[in-house]
């Protein structure tokens, strides 16, 4: 099987800060992948390399084989890329329905109301479909953003932190989502502090600290890895 | 030789002057976090200042100095610190641009009110007449001495930044707020410490500069775009950097200054005059830098906006153009000729108004040429053959939107205040540039010809103004098409958050690119239909100023915003020239208004349309407001009334009384009694308004008008409003917004909160 996105020996460096040094990762299709790891340790930098914002410095991202260093972020969402953001950045004086309708107009999908309410069905967000985005809480907040991504039909899918700010019964919906998603052929990036959510949903994690993964496998081998545990997991215990 | 020193001294004088100004600016920038536009006027203001007491009270230099930039600048300073900006430090960067804008528009209306251009006594450099000898040229002192200004604030920044307590405190708020302030710093003492170091710096240049090119009031507060050209260069950011680029501007004025006095300099290229060229130099310089300045970066968590943007409504949308129209049909046929023409300047400055609405409105970019695009509008009509064909105006629109978007591109890449800064160094050099061209405006005036349409004659005013009214609603109509489609919601989602846009794939050049092409076909209306003899002063930089101030506090979201505040700006010209006392407050009065924005970012026009709202929802208060309408018509036409007393009761009817309807139709006993007493003396003395007001002429008029309207409206509210039991109702609010105070009252005993 050959992996959707594949980053190697990825690098990136902020003045005398290396946020991120040699990072190597596939993702699989069909598959949900974490990324753990301790604050400030570079997991929104690697999503904002694969997604465009940031160039690194070394190293290159493959998506089907293919290199896109180059290719400019607002050219990512159309081969397959979508994501949301750990701070948010909803259109905030747009409407719930709004934001999803235009990203579902900047994909060109054929019929881009019937893909907005749809995604807001999938989000429960239905009831809140006429409320300005910039009035909504923080957990209905992060699952638009996740609608708002999914408009777009991404085939890879990048989430930050898209549980924090939901209540228990919204994390377990949402982990719910994930694997319908999965089920749909995306590929799912997860980046999330809440380690039950990420034990019960990944097939893959990696773990991340300071710029360099430390760690790759199974849900399973990563809580009985010792380094792990020594640099993060440890004081979850 | 000599003359290489002579004009050497000329440069570095000339730039050590910009130098001062900019490290003003840039010492403001790094500290508070706002570019101040008005900093140039900062130095006009103090120059004009100086003149008054050094040379009309004859104080003695020293004292005069002490006086302006020891106490009236960094007064000022503090004052537009704590005043004007330190409610909008958590506002967007467009809105805090703009409120600079404000006090730009502001201190040059204050200025030429104070200091009208008449009859002035000569502004006289220090020690004038004394002369000091530099390898063989003659140097007057005032350049001497702005030399060693320039040196002496220098190393005084160097100082100030490195060596003294304050001075680390800066560096230090600049390098990390917040932590800053959890170290002890003071990061508002500290902004407020450099506003007044700054405004001092603008005033000293301010001063140095009038000895040189005399007192005039917008020459002098634009000269100091001169000093922004050097803070770019310096990136806002390095004091050494921003002396250099002062430097080098500084030089590069006087060797073309020079060149022009020789022979081999050509006096015309491509039949273009060079004259202007000199004079553009830091807007050129300006405009290069900013080009060359790399591509904004997408970065997250911007501003979050405060603004909301409702969606127009279609039925709203048509009511108001009908209304428009067939007001406009009904209004000026009941108007003298002369003030028909007033209507039409005031439906052109709406025009004017609503090209940024689409822009600023929808897309959230800031443009200071607004007119310039209307100029090129009126220069391209008058040149087009056709002699006011349909066509010739589609052809004119078309190209406009091209120069737009072409002008726009490069200037694209940036963001916030650097690509404002592009728009205003555009609308200068166009200026400079392109209309003081001989073969653009002949004589200084283009004629541009009415349209023609079959069977109707629009070099008439009433056709004109009906016209006009009606190309408002139409591109209104246009605009609310806009709003409501996929570009539009585009638009509005590029203002909220570019960097979401982009990953979701959205062209944020093209976007942007496509926002200033349909602004700019707008804005050339307002020049191309604007039939007659123009002028390029109609078109000027300072001249589009209060257009975006006026298009952003009436609210630039919506349409009918921009209409009131074209109307706004049209009864300016209207109260200008016929009550001249008048005309000074109202010169004043978009600087003003601009400043009122910190508490209401939606704009004047939303709050009406929030007062308006419980009548439309409310079927007998409307059709009591229909008819009332109805009936000051009949009245009208059967000459009981006369037309402006039908007009000032249309005023006190629809503004003061209708939004109390819904709110009166629920009141009872003294109160309402008491109400009705109000509204019926209200309308009684706005009926018979012209025998009352006999001899007071059309300004006067206005404004007992406006007078009427809002001590009828206030005194409504204040009786039927039912104190409001706030206070009392619940210990505890949080959250409970939703709620009316009875039902806040009622739970509170419910759960016995309360007895």
């Amino acid at each position: 099987m050959t992996a959707l996105l594949e980053v190697r020996s990825v690098a990136v460096r902020f003045g005398g800060v290396m946020a991120l040094s040699g990072v190597d990762l596939d993702v699989q299709k069909d598959s949900i992948t974490g990324l753990i790891g301790p604050n400030g340790a570079g997991k929104t930098t690697l999503f904002n390399v694969i997604c465009g914002i940031r160039q690194p410095t070394t190293g290159v991202v493959l998506l089907d084989n293919e290199e896109i260093n180059g290719v400019p972020t607002q050219k990512r969402s159309a081969m397959g890329i979508g994501r949301t953001f750990q701070r948010l950045e909803l259109f905030t004086t747009l409407s719930v329905f709004d934001n999803v309708l235009v990203a579902a107009e900047l994909a060109r999908v054929s019929n881009p109301h019937a893909v907005a309410r749809e995604q807001i069905e999938l989000l429960g967000l239905t009831d809140r479909a006429d409320t300005i985005a910039g009035e909504l809480p923080t957990g209905s907040a992060r699952l638009l953003e996740v609608a708002r991504a999914l408009a777009g039909r991404p085939r890879l899918l990048l989430l930050d932190e898209p549980a924090s700010g939901l209540d228990d019964v919204e994390t377990q919906q949402l982990g719910v989502l994930l694997q319908q998603l999965k089920s749909l052929g995306i590929a799912v990036m997860l980046v999330e502090h809440d380690m039950s959510l990420i034990m019960k949903v990944c097939d893959q994690i990696h773990v991340l600290d300071l710029g360099n993964v430390i760690a790759s496998g199974t849900p399973e081998q990563i809580q009985h890895n010792p380094s792990v545990i020594d640099a993060y997991l440890g004081a979850v215990r | 030789m000599q003359q290489l020193v002579a004009y050497t001294v000329i440069g570095l004088t000339t730039g050590a002057i910009y130098a001062l100004a900019s490290s003003g600016l840039v010492v403001t920038y790094v500290t508070s976090g706002v570019f101040n536009i008005a900093h140039g006027a900062i130095g006009m203001i103090a120059a004009f200042s100086y003149w008054q007491v050094r040379f009309e009270w004859g104080w003695s230099a020293p004292i005069a100095l002490i006086a302006i930039l020891g106490v009236l600048c960094p007064t000022l300073g503090l004052v537009i610190d704590r005043v004007a900006l330190r409610g909008l430090a958590q506002a967007t960067e467009v809105t805090r641009l703009t409120a600079t804008v404000a006090l730009m528009a502001a201190f040059i209306g204050i200025a030429t009110w104070i200091w009208p251009p008449e009859n002035r006594q000569p502004f006289r450099g220090f020690f004038d007449g004394n002369n000091v000898s530099v390898l063989g040229v003659n140097v007057g002192w005032n350049k001497i001495i702005a030399l060693i200004a320039a040196v002496v604030v220098a190393g005084g920044l160097r100082i100030l930044l490195y060596k003294t307590r304050l001075g680390i405190q800066m560096r230090a708020v600049v390098d990390d707020r917040s932590l800053a302030e959890l170290n002890g710093a003071r990061p508002a003492r500290i902004a407020s410490a450099s506003w007044a170091l700054g405004a001092s710096l603008a005033g000293l240049a301010g001063i140095l500069l009038a000895a040189e090119v005399q007192l005039n009031v917008v020459p002098l507060t634009l000269l100091v775009i001169n000093a922004y050209a050097a803070a770019i260069f310096g990136r806002l950011k390095s004091l050494p950097l921003t002396f250099l680029g002062a430097m080098a501007l500084g030089l590069t004025e006087a060797y073309l200054l020079w060149g022009q006095g020789q022979s081999w300099f050509p006096e015309t290229i491509g039949g273009f005059s060079t004259s202007g060229l000199r004079q553009a130099t830091p807007t050129i310089f300006l405009f290069l830098l900013l080009m060359l300045l790399p591509q904004a970066k997408l970065r997250a968590g911007a501003a979050r906006v405060r603004e909301r943007s409702a969606i127009p409504q279609w039925n709203t949308a048509i009511l108001g153009a009908a209304v428009l129209v067939i007001g406009s049909i009904a209004v000026t046929g009941m108007m003298t000729r002369s003030n028909t023409i007033y209507l039409i300047q005031a439906l052109i400055m709406a025009l004017a108004v609503v090209s940024l609405v689409p822009l600023t409105g929808y897309a959230g970019l800031v443009s200071l040429a607004p007119l310039t695009f209307a100029g090129i509008g009126a220069v391209l009509m008058s040149k087009m053959p056709g002699d006011g064909n349909v066509v010739s105006l589609i052809a004119v629109v078309v190209v406009v939107a091209l120069i737009g978007a072409v002008v726009a591109l490069p200037a694209l890449r940036l963001e916030g205040i650097y690509l404002a800064l592009a728009t205003g160094a555009f609308a200068l050099l166009v200026s400079i540039l392109v209309f003081n061209q001989g073969k653009i405006f002949s004589n200084g005036v283009a004629e541009v010809p009415p349209l023609r349409i079959p069977g109707v004659d629009l070099s008439q005013p009433r056709p004109k103004a009906i016209f006009l009214s009606v190309a408002f609603a139409v591109v209104g109509l246009l605009l609310v098409a806009l709003r409501r489609s996929s570009l539009g919601r585009q638009f509005v989602a590029m203002k909220d958050s570019p960097l979401a846009g982009a990953t979701l794939g959205m062209n944020l050049v093209r976007t942007k690119a496509l926002a200033f092409a349909m602004s700019a076909a707008i804005a050339s209306l307002a020049g191309a239909l604007d039939a007659g003899k123009v002028a390029p002063d109609n078109y000027t930089f300072d001249r589009s100023l209060p257009i975006l101030l006026l298009a952003i506090v009436s609210g630039v979201g919506s349409i009918g915003g921009a209409f009131f505040g074209g109307m706004l700006l049209g009864s300016n010209t209207v109260l200008a020239s016929i009550v001249p006392s008048v005309s000074k407050i109202t010169q004043v009065m978009p600087g003003l208004i601009g400043l009122s924005m910190g508490r209401n970012p939606n704009g004047t026009a939303s709050q009406i349309a929030t007062g308006f709202r419980p009548v439309t929802s409310h079927p007998q208060s409307l059709l009591t407001a229909l008819s009332g309408i109805g009936a000051l018509w009949l009245l009208t036409s059967v000459d009981i009334i006369s037309h402006w007393g039908f007009f000032a009761a249309l005023v006190i009817w629809g503004l003061g009384i209708v939004p109390n309807l819904p709110a009166l139709a629920v009141t009872s006993g003294r109160s309402r009694v008491f109400c009705l007493l109000i509204a019926a003396v209200g309308m009684g003395i706005a009926a018979f308004f012209d025998d009352i007001f006999d001899a007071v002429p059309t300004g006067g008029r206005l404004l007992a008008i406006i007078v009427l309207f809002v001590v009828v409206g206030n005194a409504i509210r204040r009786v039927h409003t039912p104190v409001a039991p706030t206070s009392k109702s619940s210990p505890d609010l949080m959250g409970l917004t939703g709620f009316t105070p009875e039902e806040l009252s009622q739970s509170d005993r419910a759960i016995k909160v309360v007895p």
